[in-house]
């Protein structure tokens, strides 16, 4: 094979086509010490470790419990790269392999590595693109030689007055670039999944129905994703809970060609009313995550199709959250 | 769109998708003339236009042959030849629903400083050639680039140079209205084993699909026509449902779901192998988004041509036999094929080492 099929080849094979099974998908709550700060921030909670966790079992048993997998983030953020006008690559390669041992052993099964991407005059150019294309392939390549299944996430910013068909052209040509990379570096990619933004119209222009977001998102992974992936989950970028569920929804009613399943990754758009009912006070958990599990079951409904809008909106559940210039 | 979305979109994505067809397949009748004038020196036949001709007639005109196929590649000789009765092939192919495509490269040639590695010739007017083709009645383009395994090859400037190769072409077939065949064939020559030849197809698959979209080719309007994956000449023979299983899984981790077709080349592969491979990628069980079918030449008339051997008495037998592997590989693109049509000449190997077209 061109792919390099290490001891965990199975294991990676059958924890991918799991984490794409059709009516799941996943939580991201990997948000760096620094990041869950400005979300704790914004209903006034301090950023402190109690506050960042809530019950005395660990977490990992929990999950395992309930059949989650549990993943690790593992990148260490973004620098800039000399000579662009702000462009990045991404940090955390060194000691990778044995960073990733030690979340195995701690029963960690996949990884993520964000990549960011933004469009502009003449963003992005064929460097920014090279050289993330290159660093989510030596991380894919490394996770799975430690058990890890890796989320290669080439995240395209969605700030900008650009068309849905500029984003649709920039995504097919950072797709292309990601999977030559993954090839060169024999990542076996039926132990992989992509997390991808949408396709979508620039966040200064016109918003589009979801039906027309589904046609070029779902073009556009089928002109560059290879059917040996077996699960898309998308990031939700600045889309409010409800948006990303409603477009998630029309992609999974397409009728057309699609050989992997489409799920979702959400960080924001599963958490965003659920920590406005939360408030940081003990006394509101049990409202909080009753918001919670509305946002889980209609994105459970959106990778089968399904959803028909119904959800109980919490308060902020339309709210966009997009932020310009994220920064994680 | 990074594709180039030019005049004959629509025309390249309907007629990409009706070449595709399940159950339909492509003849690759497109021989140079030297090349046909191996294949009729072997019966015997003096090659002169004439007898090029008789046998393309003799091909087109099959009883029933022509509804198992939805292309057949042609020689630019051929494409302006009429049958006996002077009714233009072109128009008889048309008449039966099978497009004429047209063979548009101009051999190959070694690369120097390599083992013997080469790129193809075709370039020069190739745009301009694509307009008169398509006026002529063609609707379909091939251009057949050549890889080798060895030591060090395939290497990466054999693979850069084939590649962008291909994308060029294909892009200029778009541009004028020609849905292009990419095809890159990576020879059966050596003692490799089978998964030397996967690893070599991925590696020449990604690199292809990388150049189509840096040259903003269509997917949609274009169909692949890949050796499938096998041990090499020198090596072993392994079960078609090995085959089956190597080919499929290396075009799942290369070949985009927006190719609508597959059309497989025959290699040196008898009529008989070449059908029970196709039809054993058929039968497995797993997701395939684009169609698995045939664009055969030494695989779809050698037959055909032995019970010809020249002679006006046999056209019909010849063409009993040439519709009996037509529906074969009909089958095989269902996965519903049972054998049996073998006979000693459908299970002749048809290698050639170092085959030049």
């Amino acid at each position: 094979m061109s792919c390099f099929i290490s001891k965990y080849a199975d294991e990676l094979v059958k924890n991918a086509a799991y984490i794409g099974t059709p009516g799941k998908g996943i939580l991201a709550a990997d948000e760096s010490t620094g990041t869950i700060g400005k979300r704790l921030s914004s209903i006034n909670v301090e950023n402190v470790e109690e506050n960042r966790r809530a019950l005395r079992k660990p977490f990992v048993e929990l999950m395992k419990e309930s059949g989650v997998l549990p993943g690790i983030k593992v990148d260490k953020g973004t620098v800039e790269l000399n000579g662009t006008n702000g462009e990045t690559f991404t940090q955390g390669l060194d000691g990778l392999a044995q960073r990733c041992q030690k979340y195995y052993e701690a029963g960690a099964r996949f990884a993520k590595w964000r990549s960011v991407l933004k469009i502009g005059a003449i963003e992005p150019t064929e460097l920014a693109i090279q050289e993330n294309a290159n660093g989510l392939a030596m991380y894919a390549a490394i996770c799975q030689q430690c058990g890890l299944v890796p989320i290669v996430e080439p995240e395209i910013l969605v700030d900008g007055s650009h068309d849905i068909k500029k984003c649709a052209e920039v995504t097919e040509r950072v797709l292309a670039a990601c999977y030559k990379a993954l090839n060169d570096h024999h990542v076996m990619l039926e132990g992989t999944l992509l997390k991808p933004n949408m396709v979508t119209p620039g966040s200064d222009s016109p918003k589009v129905a979801p039906e027309v977001i589904a046609e070029y998102t779902v073009r556009a992974l089928q002109r560059t994703v290879p059917p040996a992936v077996p699960a898309v989950v998308f990031l939700s970028g600045g889309q409010s809970e409800e948006e990303a569920t409603v477009n998630l929804n029309a992609m999974n009613k397409l009728q057309t060609k699609k050989p992997w399943s489409l799920s979702f990754s959400f960080g924001r758009a599963l958490q965003q009313s659920t920590l406005k009912a939360w408030g940081g006070k003990a006394e509101n958990v049990k409202k909080a995550q009753e918001a919670f599990l509305v946002r889980c079951k209609a994105n459970s409904e959106a990778t089968l199709g399904t959803y028909k809008g119904d959800a109980k909106l919490g308060e902020g559940a339309a709210e966009s959250l997009h932020v310009k210039d994220y920064k994680y | 769109m990074s594709a180039f979305v030019g005049k004959y979109a629509e025309e390249l994505m309907k007629n990409a998708k009706y070449i595709a067809t399940p159950g339909k397949g492509i003849l690759a009748a497109d021989e140079s003339t030297g090349t046909i004038g191996k294949r009729l020196s072997s019966i015997n036949v003096e090659n002169i236009e004439s007898n090029r001709q008789a046998l393309r007639e003799l091909l087109f005109t099959s009883p029933n042959a022509l509804s198992y196929l939805s292309g057949v590649i042609l020689f630019e000789e051929t494409l302006y030849q009429k049958t006996s009765d002077g009714k233009p092939f072109v128009e008889v192919l048309q008449e039966n629903n099978v497009i004429p495509g047209i063979k548009v490269d101009k051999g190959t040639v070694e690369i120097a400083g390599t083992n013997g590695e080469t790129t193809t010739q075709g370039f020069d007017s190739l745009g301009a050639r694509c307009q008169q083709y398509y006026k002529a009645g063609a609707r379909f383009a091939k251009w057949r680039s050549v890889l080798k395994i060895g030591p060090n090859e395939p290497s990466e400037l054999s693979i850069q140079q084939n590649a962008q190769g291909l994308a060029r072409y294909a892009i200029i077939c778009q541009e004028n209205g020609l849905v292009p065949i990419v095809e890159p064939e990576i020879l059966t020559d050596g003692p490799h084993d089978i998964q030397k030849c996967a690893a070599a197809t991925e590696t020449v698959l990604a690199a292809v699909y990388k150049a189509l979209n840096d040259h903003h080719v269509l997917l949609e309007g274009t169909l692949l026509k890949p050796n499938m994956v096998t041990p090499g000449s020198d090596s072993p023979k392994v079960a078609a449902e090995v085959i089956a299983e190597y080919t499929v899984t290396a075009l799942r981790r290369t070949v985009p779901p927006a190719v609508p077709g597959i059309v497989f080349l025959s290699g040196g592969q008898s009529e008989e192998e070449a059908t029970v491979n196709l039809d054993a990628m058929n039968k497995l069980d797993v997701l395939k988004p684009w169609t698995l079918s045939f664009s055969f030449g030494r695989a779809l008339q050698q037959s055909t041509l032995k019970t010809w051997a020249g002679k006006k008495e046999n056209v019909e037998k010849a063409q009993e036999a040439f519709l009996s592997r037509c529906k074969a590989n009909s089958d095989a693109t269902l996965g519903k094929y049972t054998g049996g049509t073998a006979g000693g000449l459908a299970s002749e190997s048809l290698f050639v080492k170092g085959y030049k077209y």
